[in-house]
This record gives structure tokens, C-alpha cells and sequence, in this order.
């Protein structure tokens, strides 16, 4: 167990690698308490929403989440998070553990608007249910035709008979089910998941597993790909910025740099000497340290080693080698495009 | 669990000598620590190594930890399956995945190192912290 964001959390239970490959080829069970909730009420709380984060808000409809950033004024994300709609006056945020409160602090200073933001974290647990056999297994626990659930919608649904959220939404590149409900019932719940799942091989699923799967999946974490420093573009994440929806914070810096150009590029790369580029290894292009790595680990599903590097915009080109310092030692790696794994459709 | 032929060190790798050579490799403790490895580097047959010094690296998916020497000395032989089979190394770290042969420089520096019953101890230790 490490310490993170004031949580006890598992790195592992029986393995990082058989956990990653259970998620990737049956079912893996992952206990995401942690994660924070932010509500945001009120009939101008669609006006808040559409000030404070990148993605265009008024596109969702009742009962349709969306992947966005919470932005600054530099253009940068804040936090990245998924954001739920009940109903044009009811919003629900997932946010990231560690930026909780300067979430909800940064909210609710930019609330100019007639809304009402509460942190509503400890009102909520959260068990994601990742996987090809998500649907199957869960399917024996709820009434609700989970099969219909669209990807990035939600319902209010009943599983094991506690009351709760339940998102078609992941953060694995599989398929599967994100479901939030009330802390009490949470033991509850996760038995009763790991029961139901043990004709599929469903594996409870920890920390080390959830990066290195986000990983090949291609997906950002904050801190790491994300942080005051880089702006949406510069991480890929134009698709989630909204420009041409009206104001928001960041927009005209995001603006600017569609018309001159990103300061830096994120890449992924496969590394094809013998070698593990880890986070923070710094990236060479033509004898000079040009970026650095943001996440890099062995990739248990594709048997690689890969990663996640920012290089200048003039360097980014899919299949030109880099070098990375592995301690002291260079490694070749050749960039590839992302996302590293895609799942069979 | 540690088999008392072995001698330890504090940084959790083994040595079996057997007159001038001795066998190295890592413990279960340091196995399980590490989780699922991933990777090994090695040194070169005919390469020196010198004790308490870092003589190569293992990787799992989460970590990197160094090989640490428990003697100076030269290589004589490299264990060449860890190279395509580094998951050995949890699977059998006592026995088939030894790391490198040495062969001693002076057979008194395994004076200082531990035998398994202050080894199990020390994990002990190790365990409670």
C-alpha cells in the first residue's frame, strides 16, 4: 500500500502484469474512492461550466458525460476530469484526487455566475469495472440493460441493490462501467463484483496497473502530461477544447497557438534499444536534451517499452528516432503514433 | 525459505561460493518487492566487480532497483537466459535465476556479509518498519 493524496491505495494485489492483462483480455475490479466529485447546481450552472472548463458543455445532453479540462488563463489544464450532465441545472464533475480542493478553490473563485458548486467527495466511493467482460459480468448485478449504456453516457442504476451513478466511462482503452455510490456500501459492492466476475477472471485491479493500462491506452494523467506548463494543445488535447464555443478561460492563448504554433509537442515512443525509459529521463535530438520523458514504463500487453515525451514541434514526427537517457546511458526509441494500443472493436 | 549455504547482503542479493567462485543472484524478498520483472542488465564476461558497488540494474514495471556486488571479482559466467526470460527471476530467484559467476579476488570479503539466519532476521526487520 503507498500513500497517495491522503488515501491508503493498492499498488498491486497479485501482480501488475497479470492484473494489466486480465484488464485487457477479461475483467479487472479497481477501487478509485480517491477520485473526487464536485456537484454544480443552479440554472447558471451551464454557464459556470462552459467559463471554467475547455469542452463545449451545451453539446451534452440529460444523462451524457464528457471528457474536458478544468482551465486556466495560461491555457493549461487545471485538473482533467469527466463531467456529467443529470439535467441542464445539475452537474456532476470527476476530478482528480490530488487536485480536489484546488478544484473546487478555482470553481468557485471564477464563479461569477448564480451556481452552486459543493464538493461532494465524501458523499461518493467509486469502483471501476474495466474490461471486455465488463457487460457480462455486470449485467448479473443490476436490472438495467448495461449493454445499451452508451460509451460516455450514464444512468441512475441500482447494482446489488445500492443506488448509484453508473458511467459507461474508463480510464483503461477497454471497455467498461465507472460506478459511484455511497462509501457505506462500498465493501459491499466490491465483493459482490469480484464474486459475480470469477467465471470471466475478473482480478482486483491497483495503481500500478491503472498507469501502466493508461499508458498504452494514450490517455494524459495530471502531473504528468498535464501541468501549469502545457497547454491543451501542446498535450493533444485540442479535441477537447472547444474553441469556437464562446469564451472560456484559456481560450485566447489556445487561439493564439492554433495560429503561431505550440512551444512543444507530446510524442509517444517505443524504445528499441535494451532499456526502460522512466518518467523524468531526458529526451536527446541531435546531441541536445530537447524534452523530457512525462511517463514511461514496460507496456505488459504489448511487451514493449514505451512512453510519453514533450519535444519541439519541429521534432515530433512519427518514426524519427530520439534518444533518451537511461541513467547515464542513451537509449534509441523511435516515435510512434498514439495511442499505443487500441482495442480490438 | 533462505537457503544456509547462501551469504547475504543488506541490499538483498545472494552469494554460493564454492572455493574461489561464488554464484549471485537476488532474494525472494527482493523479488517480491520488486513484483513482476522486466528487464535485467548485466555485466560482460571478464568485467570486474567490486563489492558494495552497483554491478548492473533489474527492472519490474513499477521500479529499477541496482545489483549491488557482495565481492570483488571477475566475471566468469553470465546467466544468459535472464536476458529473454527476465520473469525467472520471480519465479525462481534461489536456483535456475542466477545472475553471474565471480570469481573471487580475495576469499575474505565474504566475512562481513550474512548468513540466512541474520538475513531472515533482517527482513524481519524490514517487514515490521
Amino acid at each position: 500500500m503507498v500513500e497517495f493524496a491522503g488515501w491508503e491505495m493498492p499498488v498491486e494485489y497479485a501482480g501488475i502484469t497479470q492484473e494489466h492483462l486480465a484488464v485487457r483480455t477479461a475483467a479487472g475490479l479497481f477501487d478509485v474512492s480517491h477520485m473526487g466529485e464536485i456537484e454544480v447546481r443552479g440554472p447558471e450552472a451551464l454557464a459556470l461550466l462552459q467559463w471554467v472548463t475547455s469542452n463545449d458543455v451545451s453539446r451534452l445532453e440529460d444523462f451524457q458525460a464528457q471528457y474536458t479540462a478544468l482551465m486556466s488563463p495560461a491555457g493549461s489544464a487545471v485538473d482533467d476530469c469527466i463531467l456529467h450532465r443529470y439535467d441542464a441545472n445539475h452537474y456532476f464533475l470527476c476530478v482528480n484526487a490530488a487536485n480536489t480542493d484546488k478544484d473546487l478553490d478555482w470553481i468557485v473563485r471564477n464563479n461569477k455566475f448564480d451556481a452552486q458548486v459543493r464538493n461532494v467527495s465524501a458523499e461518493y466511493t467509486q469502483l471501476a469495472l474495466q474490461g471486455p467482460k465488463s457487460v457480462q459480468i455486470l449485467s448479473r448485478l443490476t436490472r438495467e440493460n448495461v449493454a445499451s449504456l452508451r460509451y460516455y453516457w450514464f444512468c441512475r442504476a441500482r447494482c446489488c441493490g445500492v443506488e448509484g451513478l453508473l458511467a459507461r466511462t474508463g480510464y483503461t482503452g477497454e471497455d467498461g462501467f465507472e460506478f459511484y455510490f455511497s462509501p457505506a456500501e462500498s465493501e459491499r459492492v466490491w465483493h459482490a463484483l469480484v464474486e459475480a466476475g470469477k467465471p470471466e477472471g475478473i482480478k482486483p485491479t491497483g495503481l500500478g496497473a491503472r498507469n501502466t493500462l493508461r499508458l498504452e491506452a494514450g490517455y494524459a494523467l495530471h502531473g504528468h502530461e498535464l501541468d501549469e506548463a502545457t497547454t491543451l494543445l501542446e498535450a493533444n488535447l485540442g479535441w477537447i477544447a472547444k474553441l469556437d464555443k464562446g469564451e472560456f478561460l484559456g481560450r485566447d492563448v489556445l487561439l493564439r497557438q492554433r495560429a503561431q504554433g505550440v512551444r512543444k509537442t507530446l510524442v509517444g515512443f517505443e524504445v528499441t534499444d535494451r532499456g526502460i525509459a522512466r518518467d523524468e529521463c531526458r529526451v536527446v535530438v541531435d546531441g541536445k536534451t530537447v524534452g523530457r520523458v512525462t511517463s514511461g514504463s514496460y507496456a505488459p500487453y504489448l511487451k514493449k517499452s514505451i512512453g510519453l515525451a514533450f519535444v519541439p514541434p519541429e521534432a515530433a514526427e512519427v518514426g524519427r528516432e530520439i534518444e533518451i537517457d537511461v541513467r547515464g546511458k542513451r537509449v534509441r526509441a523511435r516515435q510512434v503514433r498514439l495511442p499505443f494500443y487500441t482495442r480490438p472493436q | 525459505m533462505y537457503p544456509q549455504e547462501f551469504l547475504y547482503t543488506k541490499e538483498h542479493e545472494w552469494i554460493r561460493v564454492d572455493e574461489d567462485i561464488g554464484t549471485v543472484g537476488i532474494t525472494d524478498y527482493a523479488q517480491k518487492e520488486l513484483g513482476d520483472i522486466v528487464f535485467v542488465e548485466l555485466p560482460k564476461v571478464g568485467d570486474h566487480v567490486t563489492a558494495k558497488e552497483a554491478f548492473g540494474t533489474v527492472e519490474s514495471v513499477k521500479a529499477v532497483s541496482e545489483l549491488f556486488a557482495p565481492v570483488d571479482g571477475e566475471v566468469v559466467a553470465v546467466n544468459s537466459k535472464l536476458q529473454n526470460s527476465p520473469e525467472l527471476l520471480n519465479a525462481d530467484p534461489h536456483g535456475e535465476a542466477w545472475l553471474i559467476r565471480v570469481h573471487l579476488s580475495h576469499r575474505s570479503d565474504i566475512e562481513s556479509l550474512m548468513s540466512s539466519e541474520e538475513y531472515e532476521a533482517y527482513i524481519l526487520e524490514k517487514k515490521g518498519e
